[in-house]
């Protein structure tokens, strides 16, 4: 009997290599899995009849050879595409197989996975909250046990945040590290693919088999150092900074901040120097920076949904100009809409310089503000998420509040920052983020660190209720 | 801070070619309004010896061989047409606008 609340992706490779379970036998375990749980989750917006080898649980907004790819948008409803990733073929490459694609805020633009065109999914270890966004279809997979490990995409938090919602562990690698051939573009300064998994070492894994430079994406390079499996259970010579703005954040709930604090002294015992730090303008600034060069990017990528070459089209067009104008109305949803909105006004003649390129110089700022903190410290903790899960429908008509639930996880991405989300306990029984931040290029250092406080954790990353 | 008014609403529309409802010019724009005095927060600092970043990695000009390489066949670039005649996508006439 597979239980897949409980077998890691690193042990099922295992098995299956060593002949020990088929691959068939462990794609049913994850099917019957999925029978019992989609129905009151909604993780998924397809769920493949077959597959091979380990099963990987695909975000939407990563094209699937021959599999529907919607990015949770109408407009893109019907589109199944013709190429894989970069991502999704190096997978294959090492035996893996597509169980799915997971829900997301529709173009990864959203906290909540409310912003789905097919319905927000659901929290497994609350159904009345939501999972977090963008991916919170991939991270309540995987804690649902509906999928060993899954890929998302991070922009300025759609892969740390869900993850810290839904109690388990998500890297938003370094800048350039893994391609985005293939990716539905949201906003290409800032959008990263990366690894979702139950422990530190699944996502190590996955992540060392996405990584690498990539001849179909310019924006890739080699990564400096291999990627390694992490063992140790000790932090000695490890150099924590704790930024006080972080930790100490009014928005911060109570409880959220007990459980990082709690963390943090952890890292002390386990043999890490851990200090005091500032990023002064990081949490002021970040936010009001990221949805401005964001929504930027994203109304020059989403120009390119016309209606002409793929993707939905009105029915209604008497001209070229309004098919145009009526396929985007009919196409995008409010949030999609909104952004396009504010991206051209920010890039528009006239305004460019007070918004658009005045954020790419705060953008600056948060860049060198950090760099000045990492001369001092190998890793940042501090909560990745100010609040554990909330309410479905809580935040859904204040567009404003839902941007702030990436408050702590914008200022990194600007800098172009690897983050990795552990989950370091429970406040009203619902999980609890810590965000570790590193230089560019440290992933094999946050995994170092997140493995070792994972072990002296002990957090069970089974929601309470699914509980055998 | 600069106001979005209707006029300015419908001009940045019509660049995105989008067609806005008039229930959403409504809600939108004031949505909007919100938004853009939340960010222009970004105008408080002095940034003028600050220069700007565009991207986080200092990557500078990729080059690759001018090689032919395998791409997508006709049929391919074709599968997600919404209208085709021929080896061309089909559209409605063009108009004055």
């Amino acid at each position: 009997m597979i239980d897949t609340l409980r077998l890691t992706a690193e042990e099922a490779l295992r098995l299956v290599g060593d002949k020990e379970i088929s691959a068939g036998e462990l794609w049913s375990a994850y099917r019957a899995a999925i029978d019992e749980r989609e129905g009151e989750l909604h993780c998924f917006l397809h769920v493949c009849d077959e597959g091979e080898g380990v099963p990987l649980a695909v975000k939407d907004v990563i094209g699937t050879k021959g599999i529907p790819t919607t990015a949770g948008s109408r407009i893109l409803e019907r589109y199944v595409p013709v190429y894989d990733a970069t991502v999704v073929a190096r997978a294959k490459e090492r035996g893996l197989g597509i169980l799915g694609k997971t829900n997301t805020d529709e173009f990864a633009m959203g906290s909540s996975t409310e912003n789905s065109a097919y319905g927000p999914s659901h929290n497994p270890w609350d159904p009345s909250r939501v999972p977090g966004g963008s991916g919170g279809g991939s991270a309540a997979a995987v804690s649902a046990g509906l999928a060993p490990w899954a890929l998302g995409s991070d922009t300025g938090g759609s892969i740390k945040q869900p993850s810290a919602l839904c109690g388990n562990v998500g890297l938003r690698p370094t800048y350039g590290t893994v391609s985005r051939y293939g990716v539905v573009a949201f906003a290409s300064s800032l959008d990263q693919v990366g690894p979702v998994a139950r422990n530190v070492r699944d996502c190590a894994l996955l992540y060392s088999i996405i990584a690498g430079r990539d001849p179909s994406d310019s924006t890739t390079v080699e990564l400096p150092s291999e990627i390694a499996l992490p063992t140790g259970d000790r932090l000695d010579g490890v150099r924590v900074g704790v930024p006080k703005e972080f930790n100490e954040h009014e928005a911060l709930e109570p409880g959220v901040r007990d459980a990082v604090q709690r963390a943090i002294e952890l890292c002390r015992e386990l043999g890490a120097e851990v200090g005091d730090c500032s990023l002064p303008l990081a949490l002021e600034y970040g936010v009001p920076c990221y949805y401005l060069i964001a929504p930027a990017e994203a109304s020059s990528n989403l120009a390119r949904y016309d209606g002409v070459r793929y993707g939905y089209r009105t029915q209604r067009a008497s001209d070229r100009y309004e098919m145009y104008t009526r396929t985007r109305d009919e196409g995008f949803g409010d949030e999609p809409k909104r952004r396009i909105l504010v991206g051209t006004y920010a890039l528009s003649a006239g305004y460019y310089d007070a918004y658009y390129g005045q954020a790419q110089k705060v953008r600056t700022v948060l860049g060198r503000e950090h760099a000045a903190a990492f001369e001092r410290f190998d890793v940042l903790v501090t909560p990745t998420s100010p609040s554990v899960a909330f309410e479905l429908g809580a935040k859904t008509t204040d567009p404003i509040a839902m941007y702030l639930c990436d408050l702590l996880t914008i200022p990194s991405c600007m800098a172009g920052l690897p983050g990795l989300n552990v989950p370091c306990g429970l406040s009203e029984g619902l999980p609890v983020g810590l965000q570790l931040v590193g230089p560019q290029f440290s992933e094999n250092t946050l995994f170092r660190v997140g493995h070792a406080l994972e072990q002296a954790l002990g957090f069970d990353p089974v929601p309470e209720r699914l509980r055998a | 801070m600069a106001e979005i008014d209707r006029e300015t609403l419908l001009h940045v529309a019509n660049l995105a070619r989008l067609e806005l409802r008039e229930e959403e010019l409504e809600r939108l724009g004031a949505q909007l309004n919100d938004i853009l005095a939340a960010v222009s927060k970004v105008s408080e600092l002095d940034l003028s010896d600050v220069p700007p970043t565009s991207h986080p990695l200092d990557v500078v000009n990729v080059w690759a061989e001018d090689e032919p390489h395998e791409c997508l066949t006709v049929e391919e670039a074709f599968a997600n047409a919404p209208e085709r005649e021929g080896n061309y996508f089909r559209v409605p006439p063009g108009s004055s606008q």
